[in-house]
Parts: structure tokens; sequence; C-alpha cells
């Protein structure tokens, strides 16, 4: 990167497993309000105020063709430049940075929102699958990603203690964060004892419904310096896509991401992420993608990630904290999930993660996933 | 500082009513491969791929991934803008934003649709704010154009004879484009008395719903001089955005606060910003997002191409053929082919292809250095690229 490029200030609601008394606009008008009264930015038109923003939504969970204009209603986006991104909030915040560094712009207002309450999530998963050949079998995220724990712990020899305590682990950690939906004091045999909804995934290690939304400043490096005195640098950022068709990957690798992750990890010139990366937050839908997702992002070899959780090295006070937030297993929507883990990653450099932070913590990944048995991944890495 | 961004491929799929020959990955397909072979680059000369369309026409969801084997995304970076009818110039711009950021070199950016494959009616419906609009007014884009060419001609003096010409000049300038949908041979009197949809609109005043996709490459400047001779320059873009909660406030009806609609704003700022004081003088030629023949009137007359009142007038004229003083949307415009989410990126394409001196059978007669692609969207979005040859 041509220019470094910082985070300001960034903003969450509670999660919460309905949202009943709010308009999706209102839903984000809580964060986007309380994120420019954080940085005292305001919507002006001299230049003297947010310049641009990028907002993030899905026209099928806002139920609504054009729900960008629920989002920029409140992002400030009248009679001004604003975008609308719909491949999930972290993407919002790449082409944030993109804009940003192209020079157009000093400062941005990212957002992403999302109300899974109001819409059947397995009707519009369904709706991710072609329409010719693999739609009408009714699959929907939850049924594919069932095929992708089986293939993965069987190739692998993960066992379903393995993925399990991914669930103990980050429900726990859900008790130190306030903005969590679902803290909750597991065991194990609480997890594998939890009813099967789809063969090997149990309730307890899916991710339950969620709304909410989470909002933040970047700015570039100048502004950022005035607009705070501890801001967040991002050092690398990529994103990448797989092939389509589940039968034409390995589910039990993610090529995707690896191939971001390297591009990150490029750019942020780290050689070693297990020992130059101190937290991670990652977005694991589904109990298993938490141990997969690390041997793709290169913490172990692949095939290890079972042997990673058991050896307690992901655990709050250990050498490779993952998901301090609670992770999206203790509750956040699709579409904020990857803005969220960046503002989650941002807090813990800043050292505001209250009873959830990592001591000296320098620098941080924020990971984000989409589509049907990971697709899509996007990872970043920020410093303090 | 922005790197310098230029668009060295472009690809089309011709328009139809409907393609079931081809699935929408298939359809997108031959658009990706017309714009890599119209830049002579091969799929691994491209750093990231963008695709996109508007979801809800056809019932599917994240399709950026649904269809990354056709648009050739498999292990590159990319993502997907949405933002209604300005979806295809929005494309645009994020390609734009990520050579000029530096990020990459090369982008392939992609829209597509297929609006046989679903009700565009309904879809549309689904556009109005679900609590308070969608109960309330039942509306489509139908009863908001009319309503807006009601004004139109009460204010001006417009009469029907004048839309007619419009749609008679699109007919004319659409059978001379292999990719345009409708290549009809009209009389004004053939517009005039076909049937009436939502007064004063009738079958011939508005848009086709159609198939399509359409594709472009955008490269920085340091990678644009090895691939191509004959880039098209990005001068300068634009994205206004308004708000629109509810009805009164997107000027689709009367306006008891009357205020500046986007297209005003965003010309503005895009001409001063570019010296352009007589932008029907300066700017060859015009792509311009007319989704009726009263709209390409009325947008003529906001985004300043001329004044107010005056745009039925140039077009009795016969200002705005291929061979006027003001070109018009020589490609046939939307009202030949309207594949909606990849409409506002053909108009760039087009203005490009024009740029070029590529546009065949539809060039238009004076040599062009400059031109400007429109896209609209509902909630009165609007999106100007402002092309040229040099810099």
């Amino acid at each position: 990167m041509t220019e470094r490029i910082g985070i300001v200030a960034t903003v969450q609601t509670k999660y919460e497993e309905s949202k009943p008394r709010l308009h999706p606009s209102e839903l984000l008008c809580e964060v986007v309000e309380e994120v420019m009264s954080e940085t005292g930015l305001t919507f002006t038109r001299d230049g003297t105020g947010l310049e641009d923003s990028v907002t993030c939504c899905s026209d099928h969970w806002d139920g609504q063709i054009g729900s960008s204009k629920n989002a920029q209603d409140v992002a400030g986006g009248d009679l001004r430049e604003s975008d609308n991104v719909s491949t999930g909030g972290a993407n919002a915040f790449f082409l944030a940075v993109a804009r940003l560094l192209s020079g157009s712009c000093d400062t941005i207002l990212v957002t992403a929102h999302c109300k899974e309450s109001q819409g059947q999530v397995g009707l519009i998963e369904n709706m991710g699958f072609d329409p010719i050949y693999h739609r009408m079998l009714g699959l929907d995220f939850l049924s594919a990603a069932a095929l992708q724990a089986n293939r993965y712990m069987h190739k692998y020899a993960i066992t379903s203690e393995q993925c399990a305590k991914v669930v103990v682990k980050n429900r726990g950690n859900a008790k130190n964060n306030p903005f969590s939906q679902a803290p909750l004091d597991l065991t194990v045999d609480d997890v594998l004892n939890s009813p099967v909804l789809a063969f090997p995934l149990k309730v307890l290690e899916v991710k339950p419904v969620s709304d909410g939304a989470c909002a933040m400043i970047l700015a570039t490096e100048s502004r950022a310096k005035k607009l705070t005195d501890k801001p967040v640098w991002v050092k690398g950022i990529a994103n990448c896509y797989d092939s389509y068709y589940l039968g034409d990957r390995d589910l039990a690798d993610c090529a995707a991401l690896t191939n971001a992750a390297h591009r990150a990890y490029r750019m942020a010139e780290i050689t070693n992420p297990r020992k130059e990366i101190d937290v991670v937050e990652l977005s694991e839908y589904y109990s298993y993608q938490e141990l997969l997702w690390l041997e793709g992002l290169g913490f172990c070899n692949k095939g290890e990630g079972g042997k990673l959780i058991d050896s307690g090295v992901t655990g709050m006070d250990r050498e490779l904290p993952v998901n301090p937030s609670g992770g999206l297993l203790s509750g956040v929507p699709t579409m904020v999930d990857g803005l969220s883990r960046i503002a989650e990653a941002a807090l813990q450099l800043k050292g505001e993660g209250g009873a959830r932070q990592i001591s000296g913590a320098r620098t941080a990944l924020a990971h984000s996933v989409m589509g049907v048995a990971g697709q899509m991944h996007f990872a970043t890495i920020l410093e303090k | 500082m922005a790197r310098r961004v230029a668009i060295v491929g472009i690809g089309q799929t011709p328009h139809k009513s409907r393609m079931p020959e081809l699935d929408a990955g298939e359809m997108i397909n031959v658009a990706v491969r017309a714009a890599l072979e119209d830049a002579q680059l091969s799929i691994r000369e491209i750093d990231q791929v963008l695709l996109s369309n508007m979801e809800h026409f056809e019932g599917n969801y994240f399709v950026e991934g649904m269809f990354s084997d056709s648009v050739g995304s498999y292990l590159k970076p990319g993502l997907k803008t949405q933002v209604m009818g300005t979806t295809g110039a929005s494309m645009v711009t994020t390609a734009w934003y990520f050579v000029a950021s530096g990020l990459f070199d090369t982008v392939l950016t992609v829209t597509y649709q297929k609006q046989h494959e679903g009700q565009s009616g309904p879809v549309l419906q689904s556009a109005a704010e679900p609590s308070y609009d969608r109960v309330l007014t039942g509306h489509s884009a139908m009863y908001i154009f009319a309503s807006l060419a009601q004004h139109y001609m009460a204010e001006t003096g417009c009469r029907p004879e004048h839309a007619a010409m419009v749609r008679v000049k699109a007919a004319d300038n659409g059978r001379r484009n292999p990719f345009a949908h409708l290549k009809l041979e009209l009389t004004v009197e053939d517009v005039l008395n076909s049937r009436v949809l939502v007064w004063p609109l009738r079958l011939l005043d508005i848009c086709p719903t159609s198939a399509g996709a359409c594709a472009l490459v955008l490269a920085s400047e340091e990678r644009v001089r090895k691939i191509t001779n004959k880039p098209v320059w990005i001068r300068d873009h634009i994205a206004v955005h308004q708000e629109g909660f509810t009805l009164s406030v997107m000027h689709y009806y009367p306006d008891p606060f009357p205020r500046e609609t986007t297209r005003e704003v965003a010309s503005k700022k895009l001409y001063a910003r570019n010296g352009i004081t007589d932008p029907a003088k300066e700017i060859d030629v015009f792509e311009i997002y007319e989704p009726s023949t009263y709209g390409e009137l009325q947008y003529m007359e906001d985004l300043g191409i001329c004044g107010k009142g005056e745009a039925w007038k140039l077009v009795e004229k016969g200002a705005t053929t291929l061979e006027g003083e003001v070109p018009m949307n020589p490609s046939g415009g939307v009202l030949s082919a309207n594949a909606i989410g990849d409409c506002a990126m053909v108009r760039v394409a087009e203005a490009a292809l024009q740029v070029r001196g590529d546009a065949g059978e539809h060039q238009i007669a004076r040599k062009v250095n400059t031109a400007m692609a429109h896209g609209f969207g509902g909630r009165g979005y609007t999106t100007l690229h402002l092309l040229s040859k040099t810099l």
C-alpha cells in the first residue's frame, strides 16, 4: 500500500436474536450516530466532515430490492458520493480502503447491518445454490457445511470433541463481551448432547440467528492522527474466491483462504503468522470452521486444527488467542460478521477490549467468509 | 494521488428479450471472453474480478460466488456492489478505485441480467419501503415515470409527438447496433398508436425488459501503454445518491419542498471540476440512461446539455441523431436494450466505443474526443463517467 490507512473509531450494537422494534435504517442509525459523535465528524458538504461512505447490506436479508437506500439514508449518502457492497461488511471495508488510497477522500464511513430475524435463513441461503442443478435438492449453507464438516473430519481425523471445544471456548469468551448475544457456560458434553441439525453439526455448533449493525470511520494517515490518538493501521488486506461447485473443491482444504492470507501477509511483511500475530478474530459460522480456517491462515499445518484446539493455545491467555469476542458462534449476523471482526480486532489493538482484552496485542488478524462452505475469504492485518 | 485509469477492453453479449440458450453463467462468460479478446489479455493477466447484477430479478443470492467459474474469479480477489439501476456504473467506479488506489493493475468488471427469469413488476415494487410505501402505493417504476412525464409536458409544452421522435431516433440507432435488443422500424405514428400503459406512457415510450451482459477491463496507466494504443481514459466520475425514505422526497411526485435533482448536483460538480462550461459543445456524445422517452428529454435538461424546456425542441430539429449537433444515445439507449443490472455499464461501454471510433454503424458523424455516460437508478441515484481519448 502506498499510504497508511487508519481506523479511527468503531461502534457495534449489542447483537440480539431479534430486534423487532427497529427498522433496518433505525438499527444502523444507532451506530452511525455513535461513531460520528465519537469522532466529532458530521455530514457536511464543504470538505470538513465525512466525505464518503461505503455501506453493506443485502437485498435478500432486507427483503427489498435496492436495500442500499436503507443504509445510505442514514450513512450520509444524500447528495454526495457513496456506494453499497453486498459481499459482506469486510469487503465494504476493502472498498473503503481503496477509496481512501485513491486520494478521492480523507475520511470515510463504513457500515454493515442485517436483521436475520426478518428473513428465513434456510430459504435465503437456498437461493445461493444454482437454480438448475442444486437448488431443488433443498441445500442451504448449513447442509453444505455439514458436508464440509464430514469431509474435513474424515480426511484429517478431527473429532467431534475437538469441534465442541471451539464452542465451549467461544461461548465462554463471549461472557467478557458486552455486545455479545449469547454468552454461555458450556461443557464439551453439553455441545455433543445438543440436538443434531445436520449431521455432524449440532445446534450448539451453529451460529445462532442474530440482528445487529456495525459502523466505523477510516481516514488517511494525516487525518487519522488528528482524529484519534489511538489509530489502528491497515497493514495488509486481501480477499479471494474459490470455485463455486462443491464437487470442484476438496472441502477439507480452503485454497481461497490460503491465497488471501498469503497476499495479506505479504503486504504486511509477515513471514511467520504464528509468531507475529497476537490476536485473531475470525468468522466461524460453524464450530469446525474455526479449526479449518486456522489451517488455511497458516497458523498450523493442514489437518492440525484439532491438535491446535487440544493444546489450548487459542484460549484467552495463551499465545494465539482466537475470537476473544466470542466469535460468530456467540451471535453476529451475516453481512456484519466481517466488519465486526475488524472492529473487535481494532478494540484489542487500542487496548479497549475491557474484560476480553489480550494484554500487549500489537498485531491482529481479522477474517471474514461468504458463500457456500466458505467459498470466499477475506483477511486483513491490523497494527497498533 | 490517484493513478490514471483507462478502459482497455470492452465486451457485450447481444441483448435479447429471452436467452434460454445460455444460462446466466454462460451468458456472463460470452461478455467476459469478448472483453478479454478486445484487450488481448488472458484471464491470468487480470488481478481482480468484479461481478454484479440486481439479485432479486432472477432470485439468486451471492451471484458473485455462484458464477465465479464463469466470470473467471477462481482464486482471484473481487467483490460486488449493488445500488439499483446504477449498479453497472458503480461497478465501473469500483474497478476505478481499485486501480487508482494502486491495489491492482488490471481489473475485469462485469454486470448482467436475465430479466425474463423473473417478474420485473413485482420485483421493482419490492423497492418500495415495506412498512409505509409498499402497502400504500403498490407502485412500480412505470407509474413513477408516467407521473414525471405528465409534469414534464405540463411545464415545458412538450407534446407526445416529441417523445415519439425520441423513440424513432432510438429505434434508428438500435437497428445499427449489433448488441441492441430492439431493432424496430418505427414512425412517429407507430409510437403514438401503440397502446397506453400508464398515461401518457405508451408501450413504445418505455424501455423493454432484456437479457444480456457487459464486461470492461480497466488498467493502470503503466499497464495501459503495454496493452493498447487506443485507451479510453476515465477522466472523472461522480456518483450522487439521494435520500429516499418516502416517495415525496424522491421527486417522483410533486414535491412540496423542491430542490435540485441528483442529476443537477452531479453534473454541475463534474463540469466544474473539469472546466466544462458548455457541455453540449465540449462533450462530443452522450450515452444517458433513459428509462422512457420523456426521461431522455428531462435528463438532457437536468444534465445541463440544454436549457429547461429546450430538449424537445432539439429533438424536433433532429439535433440528437447520429449526425446532429448533440448526439444522444447512438447505441439506441435503454429504450433499445434494458438488462437492468448491466444498463449503466453499457452506457460507459458504448461511450467508450464512440471515443475509440469503434462503434461501427452507430459511430456518430463527428470526431469524438470526449464522451459522457450517465446512469440512473431508483431512489434518485445518478452516476456520471467522463471519458476521453487523451489525458
